[in-house]
């Protein structure tokens, strides 16, 4: 087996180092060797967007990113999404108050997916939404509600 | 003391505090700030990771399996074949669960686990997968179900004999079963009908589809105690599934559900949990195996694929006269399809005389199937809501109208027996009539389509313990899974019966150990039989707390009245005293009796059927086949909606599933029998982009049985789904298909002889 690498990176802007072999996928170090659960792998082939994180920024599947590629990078993942005591991002606000969520699996992904969206447009038509939300799968809510909660947040945050 | 069973209390007229609002769901926290654990988001120490090996062809006898070489890799501390099992019969229940967990004499399909390991790490397992040598012979197969009861078809089962046509033949078949479900006397129907339509409809397996891939922790304890952490929708059924195929006494088997990423009926029978069980008993470690997607797939039930001739016949004032049917069940390589759902339900919400169905339950080379929201109902109702529609326009009759004519009303006895007591049926489809969906004129170039189902809706064996603590809180403990949010609904159900505040309620998923037998959580049940034995479980800690009241008083037992939390005296004749609040009382248990608890264990009965109509708008595109959902309506009785958010989120879930089934969604096998699209981006099921917003009607005609008045939510949304958007593709094609799913080249096929029939209205 192929020698570990060592890697320095910022998850939620906290510094982590791990040793990752070079075949491991981001989610898989997040999940395995960070204990960052909250991240979920439905597919680990890029199709399902549970695992869904940014780095610097950029929305990401994590499955499709490799755990050696990160060095130096910042990661944020859904642990970060709130602040201390739970001072909830209006997203999550809104996805509790609308039930934007129902098992909750794929909650995370479409949550910092969402975030993302929001933070480049922050006021989408529901089709932006319903395009930029197209990459994360939800098998429970028909995506009605998913969306009105997104919607919702927007609202929300451009209103101060 | 008398149960809710007897009694249920319900009051149309009740003013209820909690019930009916929507508060926040208790797990929602957990669940947007990434919290919550999941099946895969557990660790123990020392554990370690399974691997499964499967089969890569669809039928093939297993010669030999050479394990040596894996068990020589370094970090590899256990592999298991069929041999760490024991053995148990083929053809009987442990025998069929023990093949379909890991294979014995055959592999059975593709996927099939032939073997499995456990190492140190994932990579060490996947390299020691590859280590071990399986010697196949391998032989024909067949999937589809038709093929599969044809004389000269692969034999899956040399024992196989097909129950209900015992001393016809004895040779081996295919078909586990043949069933006759009938009434009156349909000759005589279709001799009395001025229009029959007789048409032939199929479906392609379809997959439950939840984003969670199966995923479970083992520890076998050195004293042969197991527990067992994993994603279930049924962790008594687990437990005693896993008590008969190895053989553990259940009460060294403890299950604890972890929170569960979506089942729709495919997490009520294990795969991962027996391997990870013998994986952890031969290396002495707890065990993790999660299942990859494509495992997902290949390896764990997709529905029945279906076949289906379908007859009915009216007369020209409307009413229905009779109605025929033989219906085919691909059921993978075991029995087990629930296809016995569909003659009892396909026409069930009219009230028909005579009726006619011979179903086939037969075995092919595909996994074993597992069940999904009504199992074997929707791909059947797709074809009767067909004719359904087709009858009302051959005989110019409004579809809704042609509904209502035929409708089954209180009073009506089913096929399965049972006689009805209020149900909403009418209601439904009068709210439909009224809806702005279905008085909006249809848009150019678009069609429209409307369909209706019905589920029984089901109660089952339930226990769950209710707990008051000093400070007046309450905790509850189920053993039903919480698959949209049962939590919630359940914890109103007891805030509103103990007059305090949803907040002060908190439920809590308990292991197997903690309370008695609990039915899988499927069916539209949980919320039903929940909160029957949590109302109970609350109105045996109420007379528990008037009865301290009247000691702390003095006074009888009858002087203590229990009103919005609190004990009061019934009247003024009993006296002047203070209320005492359910934490007052549970503050002094000390100098009375002790803890205030409730429990209750029911077989509940007493589930009220359900009935949902859907209004479908679509638009064709003639040059690719594919159709687009413009607008889509859901008019449902639900009896009494407990959260009525949540009721519109399940409704809007599974119509939507619905939609992936009718236009999407299906296995494709190639020639040798594997699965060609075992991955998201092949099995398209739907996503935000592919749907509009679900308009949602909720209609409560209240069953008197259930307290509150509730019927179940979760299977009906699905029945008339991909009826409904076939009767719409049919309204602008012209042609109405008849094969599941209406994907856009056999949509394109049928564009192409509307056209040439010149009914093409796109």
């Amino acid at each position: 087996m192929a020698k570990k690498a060592h890697i320095t990176t910022t998850v939620n802007g906290d510094e982590y180092e791990f040793l990752c072999d070079p075949s491991q996928t981001l989610v898989d170090v997040l999940r395995n060797e960070l204990e960052l659960t909250g991240t979920k792998e439905g597919c680990s082939t890029g199709d399902c967007g549970a695992c869904s994180v940014t780095i610097n920024g950029d929305l990401v599947c994590s499955c499709l990113v490799l755990g050696v590629e990160v060095e130096g990078k910042e990661i944020e993942t859904i642990e970060g999404m709130a602040g201390p005591e739970d001072d909830l991002h209006p997203l999550q606000q809104k996805f509790l108050e609308i039930n934007g969520l129902q098992c909750g699996i794929c909650t995370p992904g479409i949550l910092v997916a969402a975030k993302s969206l929001l933070e480049r447009n922050s006021d989408p038509t529901e089709t932006e939404i319903r395009y930029w939300l197209a990459g994360n799968l939800c098998r429970c809510t028909g995506y009605d509600k998913i969306i009105r909660s997104v919607q919702a947040a927007a609202e929300e945050i451009r209103e101060g | 003391m008398a149960t809710i069973l007897e009694e249920s209390g319900f009051d149309a007229s009740a003013d209820l505090k909690v019930v009916g609002t929507n508060p926040i769901k208790h797990d929602g926290l957990d669940k947007v700030t990434g919290r919550a654990k999941f099946g895969a988001d557990a660790f123990l120490p020392g554990m370690l990771i399974g691997k499964i090996l499967r089969s890569p062809h669809a039928h093939a006898n297993i010669k030999s399996i050479d394990t040596s070489k894996a068990e020589a890799l370094p970090g590899v501390k256990a592999v298991i074949t069929s041999a760490d099992f024991p053995e148990k019969a083929q053809g009987t229940g442990p025998g069929d669960m023990s093949r379909n967990a890991m294979a014995r004499e055959k592999a059975l399909y593709d996927g099939h686990p032939v073997a499995a390991v456990a190492a140190t790490s994932e990579n060490i397992a996947k390299h020691a997968l590859k280590l071990i040598e399986v010697e196949y012979e391998v032989l024909p197969h067949v999937i589809d179900p038709v093929e599969a009861m044809k004389d000269g078809a692969p034999i899956l089962h040399d024992y196989l004999r097909t129950k209900g046509m015992e001393g016809v033949e004895d040779k081996p078949t295919n078909i586990t079963e043949r069933m006759v479900t009938e009434s009156g006397d349909v000759k005589t129907g279709f001799e009395e009908a001025d229009e029959i339509i007789d048409k032939e409809f199929d479906s392609k397996p379809m997959h439950q589809g939840y984003i969670e891939p199966q995923a479970t922790i083992v520890d076998y304890s050195e004293d042969g105690q197991v527990e067992i952490w994993c994603c279930t929708q049924a962790p008594f059924v687990y437990r005693d599934r896993l008590s008969a195929v190895l053989d553990i006494d259940c009460n060294k088997i403890n299950i604890q559900q972890s929170e569960l990423g979506g089942g729709f009926g495919g997490k009520t029978g294990f795969y991962g949990e027996p391997l990870a069980t013998l994986l952890s008993k031969k290396s002495s470690r707890p065990v993790k195996i999660t299942l990859t997607r494509g495992e997902v797939f290949r390896g764990t039930g997709p529905v029945s694929g279906t076949s289906s001739k379908i007859k009915m016949g009216c007369t020209k004032e409307g009413k229905i006269t009779a109605a025929q049917a033989e219906l085919v069940f691909q059921t993978g390589p075991y029995t087990g399809s629930m296809y016995f759902n569909a003659p009892n339900a396909m026409f069930t919400r009219y009230a028909l005389e005579n009726i006619h169905v011979v179903s086939y339950e037969v075995v092919s080379n595909r996994p074993k199937v597992n069940a999904f929201r009504a199992p074997c109902v929707p791909q059947i109702v797709f074809g009767v809501e067909g004719i359904i529609d087709e009858l009302a326009r051959k005989i110019g009759m409004d579809p809704i109208e042609f509904r209502l004519k035929n409708a089954a009303k209180e009073g009506h006895t089913t096929i399965y027996g049972d006689t009805w007591g209020p149900v909403g049926f009418v209601e439904t489809l009068e709210a439909a009539k009224k809806s702005d969906h279905y008085l909006a004129p249809v848009k150019p170039g678009e069609g429209r389509g409307l369909a209706a189902g019905f589920w029984f809706n089901r109660g089952g064996e339930t226990a769950a313990s209710l707990n008051l603590a000093p400070d007046g809180t309450v905790t509850i403990a189920v053993g039903t899974a919480d698959v949209a949010g049962s939590r919630i609904s359940i914890s109103m159900m007891a805030a509103e019966e103990l007059g305090i505040p949803v907040d002060q309620v908190r439920v809590k998923m308990a292991d197997t150990n903690s309370l008695g037998f609990n039915r899988v959580t499927a069916g539209s049940r949980t919320t039903y039989s929940v909160g029957m034995v949590i109302v109970d479980s609350a109105r045996k800690c109420i007379a528990e707390l008037r009865r301290r009241a009247a000691g702390i008083w003095d006074v009888p037992e009858d002087g203590v009245v229990f009103e919005e939390g609190k004990c009061r005296p019934a009247s003024s004749n009993v006296g002047e005293f203070e209320p005492l609040s359910i934490s007052d009382l549970c503050k002094q248990t000390t100098m009375s009796d002790g803890p205030i608890c409730g429990h209750s264990e029911m077989n509940v009965t007493g589930a009220g059927p359900g009935f949902g109509v859907h209004i479908v708008d679509v638009k064709v595109d003639d040059k690719t086949g594919r159709v687009d959902v413009t607008r889509y309506t859901v008019i449902q009785d639900c009896g009494k909606a407990i959260h009525p958010q949540q009721v519109e989120g399940q409704i809007q879930g599974g119509a939507i599933q619905g939609v992936g089934w009718a236009l999407n969604e299906e296995y494709i096998y190639n020639e040798k029998g594997c699965l060609d699209n075992p991955t998201f981006l092949d099995y398209r099921m739907p996503v935000a982009s592919d749907v509009p917003m679900v308009e949602t009607d909720i209609v409560e005609v209240p069953n008197p049985k259930h307290p509150f008045g509730l019927r179940g939510v979760g299977e009906v949304p699905v029945v008339p789904t991909m009826a409904a958007v076939g009767n719409a593709i049919g309204d602008v094609v012209g042609i109405r298909p008849q094969s599941l799913p209406m994907s856009p080249p056999k949509l394109l096929e049928i564009i192409e002889h509307a056209k040439a029939e010149g009914v093409y209205k796109g």
